[in-house]
């Protein structure tokens, strides 16, 4: 800790940081632009300035940038000296002359950094009387609006979507005041992460265009922190509501997790909750009824039959474990397949038992060697892709902290770096966007990325299985990786369940416990197919398939189906022949769905925005997500089936009478979930005022109008009987705890930029910790290797094996219902290599019939010159494609 | 004994003055233009709707009977989907006028309002938008700022230059 004196008083702050950063830290209001947290210090702008002395004699002293300069013991600076804040106005003043007169119409205002930053230094009034320079807009696809003149130059755009996140597409073009952010070409923006522009963009240059469909000002807007329900990673999301439709996403920040961005299929997923195909009112046998008398009527059937649940891994803690008790224990099914429940509960133990830790994905961005085994992590968990995008600079950071430049000196260090990038290998059946950054690429079936993962671990450990017939290219892979692995200070091992192989999985494993016995500062991160997969896991149950077993053997007839589609979990055939079978079902869910079609009773379940819940993320987090609005009829899927098992006397849910007592009873009689109740405050929590937080901002507008077209009365708000939050606007203006941040704002900043208010210091964790429980570290106790290594894949004549391909929109089930996501699905395909297209005559595009896990397809075939011969890549989960059990074999039936 | 005399004189007096009490509503006070009554929504000098929907006069308001929801036409210009005040809560302090950036939202010289049922004070578009530019005649949002809408191309607005060609060699 060092000394340093800002306007004459002493202040006790961190060595290495930068002014600028430790002046927000300590709470001060120093404007800034081109500078980013994420991003470092470029020092473009020039609107930090501030005043630099020599020592306490010196009283002319000098403008520095503060964001360029480092912090040293007993500096002198001010920051209110009246040369600096000239300086700091005159500069804003130069930056304005050719802003629009746009505000009005402008999606960024009221949460705007260049307002915030305008109204903070004082400039007011306009001396600039000469033309203003104006630009031609692009159109950069379905998710991000364009409106050039408003730029300020900044370059924040570029340096994140280029830098940082490893974009190609963007860039920028002419000089001085000329220059323009954009593409060579109108088109759509590629990077998975182009939504983060609309943040890190500090004027309205790059907006959400999904917002501006159904437009609202920031203060307009009911916000609630919430948790991403797009992939495993869990990242911490605000949704915000008006009028009944959710209206944006915009990203919490955690600092362990997602830290200042989210993927694009967690901002523009949620057009979902809006679809027309919500399910809005129970419904038996297509006929709406009320929900009073379909609680009374399901209560009676289910005591009257035999009842089994099926519970979803895209569904919360809460309502698997109450349907669990509804139903009883052994009754419960996961609703998944035989092989997904297998890989997920093989992932977990791995997590939970072995050796290895895995790393947040904060500690996963810090690694300085990655080997991905098996998993195109772009399009299964995007977040960890953008994280695995910063790790390859770790290595050659080594270099720049030689140098004495400090890491956040961001032109200096890019300067030093140059091309240079640390170890990461990519073993994967197809190409994926990483692979620009990799040292090495590895392309095989399954099975060979296995067995290049089993000759690591035995590299580096010989007590690790052996193998032979390895060919003489992965030999020399195997040994560059070991070598580099072991060279690493934190290694970080990814891999996951996408490719639908065990082996893979285990390979990973070994990989990761031969390298902790030579370095305790190894990380196993492992991705899961679902939100929730890791808590659905470690609850507990059978596979979907035994619950067909079951009611094949008339052992039951009523299901109970929670939030999932069975026909994205079994095959066409086997889910009909089930759902048939089934004298009753009854569906509790959010959006229509094939499953939905078949049940006698359809129960309207909120979705994440209409739900309390909690979820499980790949590295055994738990979060509580918070309701954000109340619909009519709608609720979550927990309180409709505690509501029906009260009613059906069942003794266990009769007490439950909100979000906390199921959460109690989930902690009490499950060993696995002790302590969960701690993941969020109880619903009586109130801040030491009294009150709640409010999920409104204070200046939330409409109040008196909103719902005046259908009675001028005001309708009492509805409470919230889940969380210490309000409906309202009304409530606390104190920071809210770190759990339940609805938004960020603070006086003065009204854009997301507000957030360094909220955090103990600029970049790290939230005040008071960042929010959600581990429930498990590894344990160790399953301490050997994985040893059946796989058999060398040989192609079949006539045969191919398919293997899944993932696509971060398409392959997720919810996103892919939204308007502005459902642009970006592709089209059904067949992925195959050049070799066997020649083989068959086949050119891209052409149609090709084959049959494969007892279903016929006829898909066009694309073609990728890297995926090995004898293997075609099949997508996973696209509209119209029916559930194939990957990997297995496919026999091609007939050409063309 | 003298005062009760003279105030009975001022009285007497006061009947030969000009009377203050106006014989509403056979006889009408005459109000300024700046007096703050009904609420109306104008319209530019082309007719084009005033209203942008940048919901300001929403957020000013002190009793929160403004709600709106902005919307885009084909050309991209913004108007409000829907507009509604309810008066049976407005107080007519003005602030709606003040924050309005486009000179859309106006106060009126008109205070008959009355209605016998409370519902009927709540005023939708339909009701609020006038065919004319208000008080204030000539002045047209769009023509000064910077978004292209049907009609108006980038750089086309007041004051601004023609679109730097990007391509272009040129210092």
């Amino acid at each position: 800790m060092v000394t340093i004196y800002i306007d004459h008083k002493p202040y006790t702050v961190n060595p290495g940081k930068n002014l600028l950063e430790t002046c927000l830290t300590l709470g001060f209001d120093l404007p800034y632009f081109c500078w980013h947290p994420a991003l470092g210090s470029v020092g473009a702008c020039r609107q930090c300035a501030i005043k630099m002395f020599r020592d306490g004699d010196d009283k002319q002293g000098r403008l520095v940038m503060s964001c360029m300069e480092p912090v040293a013991n007993n500096q002198r600076i001010s920051i209110m000296d009246p040369m600096a804040v000239d300086f700091r106005e005159g500069v804003i003043e130069w930056l304005m002359t050719n802003h629009p007169h746009d505000c009005a119409v402008c999606d960024e205002g009221g949460s705007c950094h260049l307002q915030d930053m305008t109204v903070m230094t004082g400039h007011a009034y306009r001396r600039f009387t000469f033309k203003k320079r104006t630009h031609v807009n692009q159109d950069l696809g379905p998710f991000i609006n364009h409106e050039m003149n408003r730029c300020i130059q900044c370059y924040r755009c570029v340096r994140f979507y280029k830098d940082y996140a490893g974009g190609e597409d963007l860039d920028v073009f002419a000089s001085k005041s000329n220059v323009y952010f954009g593409r060579s070409e109108p088109g759509i923006l590629e990077s998975e992460f182009s939504g983060n522009l609309s943040e890190v963009c500090p004027t309205g240059v790059f907006t959400d265009k999904t917002l501006k469909q159904h437009y609202t000002r920031k203060w307009d807007l009911t916000m609630a922190p919430t948790i991403c329900q797009h992939c495993s990673l869990g990242c911490n999301i605000i949704a915000g509501e008006r009028y009944g439709d959710l209206r944006m996403i915009a990203n919490r920040y955690h600092g362990e997790i997602n830290g200042y961005f989210i993927c694009d299929r967690g901002r523009f997923g949620y057009e979902f909750v809006n679809s027309p195909n919500r399910i809005l009112q129970p419904q038996h046998m297509g006929q709406p009824i009320d929900s009073d008398k379909a609680i009374n009527e399901i209560s009676e059937l289910i005591k009257q039959s035999n009842v089994i649940g099926i519970g979803s891994p895209r569904a919360s803690l809460e309502s698997n474990y109450a349907l669990k008790k509804l139903v009883g224990d052994s009754n419960f099914y996961k609703g998944v397949s035989k092989q997904e429940q297998a890989l997920t509960e093989l992932a977990v133990s791995i997590l939970k038992e072995g050796t290895v830790r895995t790393p947040s994905m904060k500690e996963t961005e810090k690694a300085d060697a990655v080997f991905i085994l098996g998993e195109d992590l772009t399009n299964t968990a995007p977040m960890l892709a953008l994280a695995v995008r910063q790790s390859v600079k770790q290595q050659p950071m080594q270099e720049v902290n030689k140098l004495a430049v400090p890491e956040w000196n961001d032109a200096a260090a890019r300067e030093i770096i140059q091309d240079k990038k640390g170890p990461l290998f990519v073993a994967t059946v197809a190409e994926t966007k990483l692979d620009t950054i990799a040292s090495k690429t590895f392309r095989a079936a399954p099975q060979d990325i296995a067995r290049l993962g089993f000759a690591v671990a035995n590299l580096i450990d010989s007590s690790a299985p052996n193998l032979s017939n390895l060919s003489e290219e992965e030999k020399t892979l195997a040994e560059l990786i070991a070598k580099s692995l072991l060279a690493s200070e934190r290694p970080v091992i990814i891999s996951g369940t996408s490719c639908q192989s065990d082996s893979v999985l285990k390979a990973a494993a070994n990989v990761a416990s031969a390298l902790q016995k030579r370095n305790k500062n190894t990380g196993i991160v492992l991705t899961l197919p679902e939100c929730n997969s890791v808590g659905l896991s470690v609850m507990g149950g059978l596979a979907l398939h035994d619950a067909f077993e079951k009611v094949k053997n008339s052992k039951a007839d009523a299901v109970i189906i929670l939030e999932n589609d069975l026909y994205r979990h079994g095959s066409a055939k086997v889910v009909d022949a089930f759902l048939s079978k089934c004298k009753s079902v009854i569906v509790i869910d959010h959006s229509q769905h094939a499953t939905t079609t078949k049940g006698q009773w359809l129960i309207p379940a909120g979705t994440f925005a209409e739900a309390d819940g909690t979820l499980v993320n790949n590295e055994g987090r738990a979060q509580r997500f918070f309701q954000v609005y109340e619909k009519a009829n709608v609720k979550e899927s927990w309180r409709w089936l505690s509501s029906i098992g009260s009613a059906a006397g069942n003794a266990i849910m009769q007490p439950w009478k909100n979000f906390d007592s199921i959460t109690a009873a989930l902690s009490q009689e499950e060993k696995n979930f002790n302590g969960i109740e701690k993941v969020s405050l109880s619903a009586d929590f109130r801040m030491h005022d009294g009150q709640r937080v409010p999920r409104e901002p204070h200046r939330y507008s409409g109040r008196t109008s909103m719902l005046a077209n259908v009675a001028v009365s005001e309708p009492k708000p509805p409470e919230d009987l889940d969380s210490g939050m309000s409906y309202t606007m009304e409530g606390t203006r104190a920071l809210p705890p770190s759990s339940m941040i609805p938004f960020f704002w603070s006086p003065g900043w009204n854009s997301v930029q507000s957030v360094n208010k909220y955090q103990e210091e600029v970049g790290a964790a939230l005040r008071g910790g960042d929010p959600g429980i581990r429930l498990f570290e590894a344990s160790g106790k399953q301490s050997s290797y994985f040893t059946n290594v796989p058999e060398k894949f040989k192609p079949v004549e006539n045969k191919l094996w398919g293997v899944p391909i993932h696509h971060i929109f398409g392959s997720e089930e919810l996103s892919a219902k939204g308007a502005a996501v459902s642009n970006r699905v592709p089209l059904p395909y067949l992925l195959l290599s050049k070799e066997d297209a020649a083989k068959l005559k086949l050119t891209e595009g052409e149609a090709i019939e084959f049959e494969i896990d007892e279903q016929g397809f006829k898909l066009p075939v694309k073609l990728c010159a890297t995926i090995s011969t004898g293997v075609a890549g099949l997508p996973v989960g696209l509209p119209g494609l029916s559930f194939i059990e990957l990997s297995s074999w496919g026999v091609i039936r007939s050409l063309k | 004994m003298l005062s009760i005399v003279r105030s009975l004189w001022l009285v007497f007096l006061h009947m030969f003055h000009k009377r203050e009490t106006v014989q509403y509503p056979e006889q009408k006070n005459k109000l300024t233009t700046r007096w703050r009554g009904r609420i109306v929504l104008t319209r530019d000098p082309d007719m084009g709707e005033r209203c942008v929907g940048c919901y300001l006069c929403a957020a000013a308001c002190p009793v929160d009977c403004i709600s709106l929801q902005a919307t885009e036409d084909e050309n991209g210009r913004r108007y409000p989907e829907f507009f509604r005040i309810n008066f049976s809560r407005c107080i007519f302090c003005g602030y709606c006028e003040e924050a309005c950036p486009t000179y859309a939202i106006q106060l009126i010289p008109d205070f008959e309002m009355a209605e016998y049922n409370r519902q009927n004070l709540v005023y939708e578009k339909t009701e609020l938008l006038i065919d004319g530019p208000g008080k204030y005649p000539g002045y047209n949002y769009y023509k000064v700022a910077g978004l292209a809408i049907g009609g108006k191309g980038k750089g086309e607005a007041e004051n601004e230059l023609p679109p730097i060609d990007v391509k272009s060699l040129i210092p």
